[in-house]
């Protein structure tokens, strides 16, 4: 049975403080920066999103928060524990999912399982063990090997792995990456149901529909914090303008637009176009003469959260490739 | 702390925990069992090898391919052939004609040794002229050629005695003056087999040890899976000794496999101490362990883990005094040769088996294990690292 831990279990004395609090963390491999001044406080008992295209250093930063990377500059608390110098408090009470399933795969299920269970020193382990398979729905084939379960059941298990502690501290590195989408359903549910619970859930993903499901996001680029705040606040925040454009010829008009003053990013939603900018005057004015010339209906709306994430990822494509140095936050 | 159990952890000490070091040590064990193919050699390996070595090889060879050019016939010529075969080194193959076809066959390969009797060899004897029979002989590898040449001057004496009697025997060399006496000792009859055996386990274990270890670890690295392990509260020492001890118990069957195949298939002499043999077979596996340990916080992936593993039996076989003696190395070699292990433990192995040695014996070399321990695993200690950096 795997009662809910109640959000005041750990009994730390910063109990009432952030789950997450760092600030300036920097981390540089060689000479390349790779995590730069990065800032972030979580909540207690929040879903926090983690957002960032490919190579920006969300891997990076979640490792330095629970202490399997050292920071090179920077401080800072997790679950009231020095990141630096309290790694094994941290460790014990976090529960981390890799971004690569990094479980045992020629161990099974269970063994999995039973060497977390060690590792962690619980008490009653058999009987926990035994419950998260029931849990997993898995307890018919605990003796399969790990390695031969599919993406989704691999993902459940790693979960399932790092709940065995009944950790106050979700750390979720791109979870869902590569799994389909009722699993994913599914995921969330679970997730939501632990913050419910209290727990604190960091997750890092790709997914626009997953980032709304956040409390609140935090969007990294290059190593740097672009933006952050409650999620229904980030577009405001952006400061992103957005007409909406539909009618017929749009595949033409979304050509004639690249380029046009004011005109940053062109987006098909479904039968319309999103056109949106950052200088609202230029973009309107742009919008003004086009609807006056074309056959198209135009309105300006709110910006949505898809649009700014299509305009934060426009803005860095896939931080891999570029040299880190050149870039300066944009 | 008392809402410490609503969590189910057991309230935290800091030192070390038996029971995460059994939980990595059961894993170990079952990923282990799980791997059936590396198990399986590594029991199959020992016995290959000292099959091979064992029956394969023998530095002092017999039976060499051997030709004749009879140029005169006579009883001493007729002797001494005769003798060269009951010698059991040379095997008269058949005759040749002339120096080309003598060099021809030697170049070839089709005679490791040519015997040239030359024109009036019996006439020339008789007339106390000392003529000289030529033996040619393929140098190119001395290892084949020195038992055989080495037996050449006991031959001769013995053709002289038996075939220069009656009328000849004023041609008989004097007595000489004084001889030498040889005692072989510990292997009198030249058993290359006694002398490669207890190497060839030396060898074997530390081939094994260095590389399953570095593959071991290596191994959680690659596969990601070290990050899960850090990712926990473990402490490196749990770790460490979780991950070695299974492979100390590798180590044991191995040296059982072997040594009953040794003793018992190739009658290999055990006269020494076993408690002697126990504690440098214990500090010789250690040893290799935490090498093995050392490479893998070195290398990056378990092919490399295994080409550093190579790498070093290169002077754990040359340098080592396994396959060729030690003391006729010249002087950087032997102190390169001493900083390996397996060069001891060889030492220590041939002290045991077949000198009888007991504990006293072996303390040099003890000590010599034992400095080499620490200093490796105090490297692979510092090299550790117990976050992914
Ligand atoms: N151990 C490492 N050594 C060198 N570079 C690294 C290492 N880990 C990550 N990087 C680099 O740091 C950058 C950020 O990586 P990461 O944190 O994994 O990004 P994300 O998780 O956002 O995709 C990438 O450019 C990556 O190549
Ligand atoms: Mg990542």
């Amino acid at each position: 049975m795997s009662a809910p831990p109640a959000p005041a279990a750990d009994a730390d004395p910063d109990g009432e403080k952030p789950a997450i609090e760092v600030q300036g963390l920097t981390k540089r491999f060689g000479d390349k920066t790779v995590v730069d001044g990065f800032d972030m406080t979580v909540p207690r008992g929040t879903i926090y999103g983690f957002l960032g295209p490919n190579g920006s250093g969300k891997t990076t930063t979640i490792r330095m928060m629970c202490g399997l990377l050292t920071a090179d500059g920077g401080t800072g608390r997790c679950l009231g524990f020095d990141i630096r110098s309290q790694t094994r408090e941290i460790k014990e009470r976090v529960g981390y999912m890799t971004q690569r399933f990094s479980l045992y795969e020629d161990l099974s299920i269970r063994e999995n399982l039973d060497f977390m269970g060690r590792m962690y020193r619980l008490d009653r382990r058999r009987e926990r063990v035994s419950q998260a398979l029931e849990d997993l729905g898995l307890a018919g084939r605990s003796g399969q090997l790990a390695g031969a379960l599919s993406g989704g059941w691999k993902q459940r298990l790693a979960l399932a792995a790092c709940l065995l502690n009944q950790p106050m501290l979700l750390l979720l590195d791109e979870p869902t990456a590569g799994v389909d989408p009722k699993a994913r359903r599914d995921f969330w549910d679970e997730i939501r149901r632990l913050a419910d619970n209290g727990v604190t859930v960091l997750v890092s993903t790709h997914y626009m529909d997953e980032a709304v499901q956040c409390d609140a996001i935090a969007y990294i680029a290059y190593g740097r914090k672009l933006i952050e705040g409650p999620t229904a606040d980030v577009p405001r925040r952006v400061g992103l303008t957005t007409w909406r454009v539909e009618g017929p010829g749009l595949a033409m008009l979304a050509q004639a637009l690249q380029g046009a003053p004011g005109v940053e990013q062109v987006a098909r939603f479904g039968s319309a176009l999103h056109v949106s900018g950052t200088d609202a005057a230029t973009l309107d004015a742009t919008a003004e003469t086009r609807s006056a010339s074309g056959p198209q209906r135009w309105t300006r709306q709110e910006a949505g959260l898809e649009e700014v994430f299509i305009h934060l990822m426009g803005g860095a494509r896939d931080n891999f490739a570029a040299a880190s140095a050149d870039v300066d936050g944009s | 702390m008392a809402p410490e159990p609503a969590t189910g952890r057991r309230p935290s000490r800091n030192g070390f925990s038996p029971a995460r070091f059994g939980a990595v040590l059961v894993k170990e064990f079952v990923q282990m069992r799980r791997d059936r193919l590396t198990l399986a050699m590594m029991i199959a390996v020992p016995i290959m090898q000292l099959l091979l070595f064992g029956f394969a090889i023998n530095s002092d060879p017999r039976h060499l391919p051997t030709l004749v050019e009879i140029n005169d016939q006579g009883p001493v010529s007729r002797a001494f052939l005769a003798a060269l075969e009951t010698s059991g080194y040379f095997d008269v193959q058949g005759r040749v004609a002339g120096a080309s076809a003598a060099e021809r066959a030697l170049r070839r390969g089709e005679a490791t040794f040519v015997v040239v009797v030359p024109d009036g060899f019996e006439r020339a004897l008789v007339r106390g002229e000392r003529p000289a029979i030529l033996l040619a002989a393929d140098a190119g590898d001395p290892a084949a050629t020195g038992g055989a040449t080495a037996a050449l001057s006991g031959i001769v004496a013995r053709v002289l005695e038996t075939s220069l009697t009656g009328p000849l025997s004023h041609l008989r060399p004097p007595e000489a003056a004084f001889s030498v006496v040889v005692q072989r000792h510990y292997n009198p009859a030249g058993v290359t087999s006694f002398n490669i055996v207890p190497g060839l386990l030396a060898v074997i274990l530390s081939m094994t040890m260095v590389m399953i270890t570095a593959i071991a670890i290596v191994r959680e690295a690659e596969r990601g899976t070290m990050e899960t392990l850090i990712a926990t509260p473990v402490r490196p020492a749990e770790v460490m000794l979780g991950k070695i001890l299974p492979y100390v118990l590798v180590g044991y069957v191995q040296t059982a496999v072997f040594l009953t195949l040794a003793l018992l298939g190739f009658q290999v002499p055990f006269a020494g101490s076993a408690v002697a043999f126990l504690l440098g077979l214990n500090l010789f596996i250690v040893v290799n362990l935490s090498l093995g340990f050392l490479f893998s916080t070195v290398a990056r992936s378990q092919m490399q883990a295994m080409q550093m593993s190579f790498f070093y039996m290169l002077p754990s076989i040359l340098l080592s005094g396994f396959m060729f003696p030690f003391a006729g190395m010249p002087g950087w070699a032997q102190v390169l040769g001493s900083a390996v292990p397996t060069t001891h433990f060889i030492r220590i192995l041939r002290g045991v088996m077949l000198k009888g040695a007991g504990l006293g014996d072996i303390l040099d070399e003890l000590g010599a294990l034992a400095a080499i321990l620490a200093v490796v695993a105090g490297l692979a200690m510092a090299r550790y690292r117990q976050t992914l950096d």
